[in-house]
């Protein structure tokens, strides 16, 4: 399909430019880990209580080292104007923001991926238990962090403070995913299974995704178009 | 002109009303007065919130500017009222409680509303030309106010999964004579609310004019 | 094709509501080449970011090969030099264009590629990394992007500025072979002479209107402030 290719043109190139500099990778991995040392620092790993709600601190590691790789989205297109290439190329608005959304998408979820050992390690908890049920919820609230940034990440990329408008214009979108997000990890940090009351923030979950997926696509075009 | 002074009139009518009869109505605790203005605070910016959702639509499809000021006025004004929700709630939960905040559903959904009201106004004053100003406000405005009623249901589920005491009982337990003054309040705040927007609305019409004839004089 | 490949008809552009552009009305006829010629902030800029479909009319239309420049189809057959060279510094020279290649659908991206790497004289450094290049390869690689898909109308913000000698040579050789070709071409200038030169029509646009529209003479070229000074607002 047509509309794939071009999507895989996009993610492509925005991944293989990232893999040459990996600025916004090891940037996010270090501040993902710096984050996780304070948290350790502010809620006592060692005792049982944190021990029970820290898979809800992971979403705040998610969620700060995923605006760094968000920033950088759009950010990347800046020197030398690149963003009115890409524009003035005869591939549709949807197809660029899909790209750019599934290349966030990777990298931060790698950063997810290191960043998951480590709070295990940190916090001694053995995370691991409600394995796929915890990817599941990591790709789920990944992506709607995700599809919000991207579209954010070209709204703001030519705004005066732009690292600073993009958390905050999207964090408190964001609250009923990381409410979801938080509450399901931290059932799943501590082993538990997903049942009965708690599959609703499952039910959440896809539904902001494709809610907030659909607006974005659709309002894509008006962004870089102003 | 004619038609505000009117508004203005009337609601200063309907204030004074209010006010009067509620000492006849009142209970042990006087706190519970607040509730006439906690109440009605709320539902007016929700309103405002579906009017600006309405108007920044209108805007991106039709690109006239006096959708975008009706967005910008109305949600202002909407942040003023979620501001006295916040507060009165906030102060009932002192007297009642003793402590000046708690999460309970309705609170916090009203102070989420009120930051993601807050992000649109600061949006806005991060940008300076116009048109891009009001398209990417009216974009924000939409991501946000779909966002609303998200936030509400989410919170909501929140607090009954881990359940919290409850502070107002609003619903069902009220005599029927308080019922009304609660609806006269609520018309009160909401020609308040009519009013406000309109003087907003007045400002940013000025606001334009003076950047038209900014715009010309560097441009000679 | 009709015998306007580039049409603008009555388009204003409002900024808020001061118009930047004012009932701005010009063909360009294909296989011409339009000097848009004009000082800073008169508007140069702004219409050609509306004829490459960058941004929208407030009112009027613009069409190119017949379509709105901002249609996908018409998008493929356009060509834009602005003032960023628009590549990835992080990538090669050859990577660029291949990356353009595929994001225009041509058949054949790495033959386009490597054609138009000779072209500008850049086949020995095409698997260098943009960041090390020099200015003027710099320059000379923003002209094969440009070129890469074969479009036939440019349109070109500036080109000549701050070219290194190879590079202008380079871009003078790429627009004759494009015109001759019946290519349509739309320079904005500061750079009176070389664009002149190449010129077969000129217009002065100022605060937003055109001021003047017909063909280049001798006498353009010859003395380049003719034009303000004889239908210029001083």
């Amino acid at each position: 399909m047509r509309f794939a290719r071009q999507v895989l043109v996009i993610l492509a190139k925005d991944l293989r430019a990232e893999m040459r500099t990996k600025e916004a990778i090891n940037a996010s991995l270090a501040f993902a880990l710096v984050i996780l040392l304070i948290l350790s620092f502010a809620f006592d790993p060692s005792e049982e209580t944190t021990r029970e709600i820290s898979g809800g601190l992971l979403w705040i590691v998610f969620t700060f080292a995923g605006t760094l790789v968000l920033n950088r989205s759009f950010a990347r297109e800046l020197p030398n104007d690149c963003l009115d290439a890409l524009i003035a190329a005869p591939v549709p608005r949807a197809a660029l923001f899909v790209g750019k959304a599934l290349a966030s998408f990777v990298l931060i979820l790698a950063v997810e991926i290191v960043a998951l050992p480590v709070f295990g390690i940190f916090y001694n908890v053995r995370w691991a238990r409600q394995f796929w049920p915890l990817i599941l919820v990591l790709l789920l609230g990944t992506w709607g962090l995700t599809a919000i940034g991207t579209l954010f990440s070209a709204l703001t990329v030519n705004i005066r403070l732009r690292e600073v408008m993009l958390p905050l214009l999207v964090y408190p979108l964001m609250i009923p995913l990381l409410l979801g997000a938080m509450q399901l990890s931290a059932l799943l940090v501590s082993g538990q299974p997903i049942t009965g009351d708690m599959t609703v923030w499952l039910r959440l979950l896809v539904g902001f995704d494709i809610i907030f997926t659909a607006l974005s696509l659709a309002l894509m075009d008006t962004v870089l178009m102003g | 002109m004619f038609v505000m002074l009117a508004l203005a009139a009337i609601l200063l009518v309907r204030h004074l009303y209010m006010i009067s009869v509620l000492p006849d109505e009142l209970q042990q605790g006087q706190i519970f007065r607040i509730i006439f203005f906690h109440v009605p605070a709320a539902i007016a910016a929700m309103c405002g919130s579906a009017v600006a959702l309405v108007a920044s639509v209108l805007f991106l499809i039709t690109r006239k500017f006096k959708y975008d000021a009706l967005a910008v006025a109305v949600t202002e004004v909407g942040l003023a009222f979620l501001a006295v929700n916040l507060v009165t709630g906030s102060i009932w939960a002192r007297v009642i409680w003793g402590v000046w905040w708690a999460w309970d559903a309705r609170l916090t959904s009203a102070l989420v509303c009120w930051i993601l009201y807050a992000g649109y106004l600061i949006l806005r004053q991060a940008l300076e030309e116009p048109t891009q100003r009001a398209t990417f406000a009216a974009v924000y405005s939409i991501f946000a106010f779909t966002d609303v009623p998200i936030v509400i249901f989410s919170i909501r589920w929140w607090r009954t999964l881990h359940p919290q005491p409850v502070f107002f009982t609003k619903s069902g337990s009220f005599p029927a004579d308080w019922t009304f003054t609660l609806v006269l309040n609520l018309l009160a705040m909401s020609l308040l609310y009519a009013v406000l927007t309109m003087i907003r609305l007045r400002q940013e019409h000025t606001m334009r004019e003076i950047d038209f004839l900014r715009r010309e004089a560097h441009a000679v | 094709m009709g015998a306007a490949a580039v049409d603008c008809a009555g388009v204003w552009k409002f900024y808020g509501d001061y118009p930047a552009l004012r009932d701005i009305s010009i063909q360009v006829s294909e296989g011409h080449c339009l000097a848009l010629i004009g000082r800073n902030g008169a508007g140069k800029t702004t219409l050609l970011r509306i004829l490459a479909g960058f941004s929208k009319p407030g009112k009027g239309h613009v069409h190119i090969g017949g379509q709105d420049p901002r249609e996908a189809e018409a998008r493929r057959h356009i060509g834009c030099i602005g003032h960023g060279i628009a590549l990835y510094d992080e990538l090669s020279a050859i990577e660029n264009l291949r990356l353009f290649g595929r994001l225009y659908e041509l058949p054949d991206p790495e033959k386009s590629a490597r054609e138009w790497l000779e072209r500008t004289g850049l086949e020995r450094v095409r698997d260098g990394l943009v960041r090390e290049f020099s200015r003027g390869m710099r320059q000379r690689l923003a002209v094969a992007r440009a070129f890469l898909h074969g479009p036939s109308v440019l349109l070109l913000d500036e080109p000549f500025t701050a070219l290194d000698d190879r590079a202008i040579v380079v871009l003078q050789t790429v627009l004759r072979d494009a015109l001759a070709a019946g290519r349509t071409v739309v320079i904005c200038t500061h750079q009176l002479r070389e664009a002149l030169e190449l010129a077969t029509d000129v217009a002065l646009i100022s605060r937003g209107r055109i001021a003047f529209h017909g063909e280049r003479t001798a006498e353009m070229v010859s003395d380049p402030g003719w034009i303000y000074a004889h239908h210029g607002d001083n």
